[in-house]
């Protein structure tokens, strides 16, 4: 590998593949910080122009807003870059009239061009100002538009959202602990009857497909009424066969020696398994516990069938309405989904080490 | 550990009753609900096999069964073809390899909803990125999402051949999601077969350099033979998860998913519409039972292909 040649080529499929992964996050937020009306105007680029007509006054760019034009000269209202009206005190001491050309139809059905000198109120001069129109300059400007995070925000209740997922998340993340040191501790170390018909009972049923008890659970639970609950989108996923068997990998790891002093010691099971294999096992216990989070937070199909009300929807759930009804504001919709992954890209980030290692490890035999 | 038998039924207890309640019960039943005409007011009665019966004369699931071998036949290659690629250039690399490795798995841990939001508006005809990329480098723009036209019918016009419509391919629409479905899961499998390529031990290059083993030989000589378990892996895994792709067709094909004319009608989002949407539960679950079959098959079928498999 130590020929130049080579890694140069090696680095720019690389590039190019990295890009084609990365491209679609960088639009997304792009996207999220454009002005809707340049999007609907078809600049879609990797660019946040803004549409910026102005004068400039005093060296300062002042954005206007036609009001009329008269002759050469424009009726113009004008704003800052950030869309607030300034406002013209100083007009009031001056007069600002222009003759306004319009046809008149006469008592005798005959036509004629008509002057009328319009004069402004003092109410319409503290908004407008006279300008020439050649001074009038048609430009942009680059800033992100921030807006579209806090309008998305705002459009549905995705504080909700956020609060429904998380509170799922949790729940299920501290039910699947609880349940999962339980049943990998008696697996790893316990002997008892029908023990390894139950671990295996537990494994096949792991390669069920989802669509499978979709439907009878979506039976048995709209028997019980507990559809559209919390119920319904927490306890169904509070065990996980997965982390059970993970679980249990690690705990039979653990010398025999420690739980001879533990028993010793005056220990008892549950003591042992508490004290000792319990903070014995926490880089694995972390690793359960991320790709639980990443479960929970991604999970659709399960509440977008489990729950109907409003109050109960999961950020996927909600995010997949808003963009039923909101599929033509682009920007928005990027604003929302880059708030929707948000948190697991941090998560990501802060225990990167950790994911890969473990994705890593679930390849090897 | 002796003291109390009873103890690890207690221990083992509360797994249990979630498993039974929610995945043992509910398969059993399955079984049971598909040999029913079930309503949700609870009024059945038995109709035998009625349910499987009807899938052979029913169009649109024919259509979504022929539409998922087309997914599962191209996906699953294609995600192992470029996680291997990714893998082996990544492995020989030192510097930026974090790097990548990062960028490459990003789109693993996003949500499959925000995916398929962002992708659809890629997609899109006349303010799509894909588009008008297409038009900046001088192409015509395509109709992506929208097109229910066959890859193959398309592939071939441009050479002036009219293909029958037996052989036209997944409509350009099932394509599209293809690109996303693959996109998405090159970054996870890339990891495993990165750690499945550093446990090659090194000694093998080593040798066969010194017999002059070009790196094309060593890759199909070595390298192949020798990644094959993690391949097996990836294949099973892959094979699985592909066959239950619903969240791209429900977001990204449109009023009504599974459009343009039903071509992009992937089999968990027939058993969604059927169950959910015409409400008729049991044929819902005839099919998810057939899916279930499906991949069982499929799964015996991979496992007597791990003879094959070179284990070190």
């Amino acid at each position: 590998m130590k020929n130049t040649p080579f890694s140069i080529i090696i680095y720019t499929f690389l590039i190019i593949f990295g890009l084609i992964m990365i491209i679609p996050f960088l639009w997304m937020i792009n996207t999220a910080l454009k002005d809707q009306v340049e999007i609907n105007d078809g600049n879609i680029g990797f660019n946040w122009k803004n549409k910026f007509t102005y004068i400039e006054e005093d060296g300062k760019k002042l954005g206007i807003g036609r009001a009329l034009e008269v002759g050469d000269s424009v009726l113009v209202s004008t704003y800052t870059i950030d869309g607030q009206l300034i406002l013209h005190p100083k007009n009031i001491h001056t007069e600002i009239a222009y003759d306004l050309d319009y046809k008149y139809r006469t008592d005798n059905g005959t036509i004629e061009n008509r002057t009328k000198r319009v004069v402004l109120s003092d109410e319409a001069k503290l908004q407008y100002i006279m300008v020439h129109k050649d001074d009038i300059v048609e430009g942009s400007y680059i800033k992100p538009y921030f807006d579209n995070f806090a309008k998305a925000w705002n459009k549905v209740p995705f504080a909700l959202y956020f609060k429904n997922t998380i509170f799922v998340a949790l729940m299920t993340l501290i039910g699947v602990l609880f349940t999962s040191s339980l049943a990998a501790y008696a697996f790893a170390r316990m002997n008892f009857y029908g023990k390894d018909f139950l671990f295996y009972l537990l494994i096949s049923m792991m390669m069920v497909p989802q669509p499978i008890y979709l439907i009878p659970s979506y039976i048995v639970l709209s028997q019980f009424g507990l559809v559209d609950t919390y119920f319904a989108l927490i306890v169904p996923w509070v065990a996980n066969i997965f982390t059970i068997f993970l679980f249990r990998q690690q705990f039979k790891t653990i010398p025999q020696e420690l739980f001879d002093a533990a028993a010793i010691d005056g220990c008892s099971m549950f003591g042992t398994l508490w004290r000792i294999v319990l903070p014995l096992s926490r880089p694995v216990i972390a690793t359960a516990s991320i790709f639980s989070v990443i479960g929970s937070w991604n999970s659709f199909m399960w509440p977008l069938i489990m729950t109907d009300s409003k109050d109960l929807r999961v950020l996927q759930v909600g995010i997949s309405y808003f963009s039923q009804d909101s599929g033509t504001e682009t920007a928005l919709l990027m604003a929302a989904s880059t708030f929707s992954i948000l948190p697991l890209v941090f998560l990501f980030f802060l225990a990167q080490k950790q994911i890969i290692a473990s994705t890593a490890k679930s390849g090897l035999k | 550990m002796k003291k109390n038998k009873l103890s690890p039924y207690l221990y083992i207890l509360p797994a249990m009753i979630i498993i039974i309640a929610f995945r043992f019960v509910p398969i059993v039943l399955s079984f049971i609900i598909s040999f029913f005409d079930w309503k949700l007011t609870g009024v059945d009665k038995f109709v035998g096999l009625a349910n499987y019966a009807k899938l052979f004369t029913d169009q649109e699931f024919i259509q979504s069964m022929i539409n998922t071998v087309w997914f599962v036949i191209l996906v699953v290659p294609a995600t192992i073809i470029f996680s291997l690629l990714f893998a082996v250039l990544l492995n020989n690399i030192k510097w930026l390899r974090g790097f990548f490795r990062t960028a490459y798995f990003l789109p693993y841990v996003t949500s499959m909803v925000a995916v398929s939001i962002v992708w659809k508006i890629i997609f899109q005809q006349r303010s799509g990125l894909l588009n008008y990329f297409l038009e900046g480098i001088g192409l015509e723009p395509l109709g992506w999402l929208n097109e229910p036209t066959g890859i193959f019918t398309m592939l071939f016009n441009n050479f002036g051949i009219t293909l029958p419509d037996w052989m036209g391919g997944p409509s350009l629409a099932l394509f599209s999601i293809m690109i996303v479905t693959v996109w998405k899961s090159i970054g996870y499998n890339t990891i495993i077969y990165l750690a499945g390529l550093q446990n090659i031990a090194k000694e093998y290059y080593e040798a066969s350099a010194i017999d002059g083993a070009s790196k094309r030989k060593q890759f199909f000589g070595i390298t192949l033979p020798l990644i094959s378990p993690t391949t097996y892996y990836v294949l099973m895994m892959t094979t699985i998860v592909t066959f239950q792709s619903f969240s791209q067709i429900y977001l990204m094909t449109g009023n009504p998913a599974g459009g343009p004319q039903g071509t992009t009608s992937l089999i968990v989002y027939y058993i969604y519409e059927a169950g959910f949407i015409n409400l008729d539960f049991s044929y819902a679950n005839a099919i998810a039972l057939v899916l279930f079959v499906v991949i069982l098959l499929l799964t015996l079928i991979q496992k007597r292909l791990e003879k094959h498999v070179t284990y070190e």
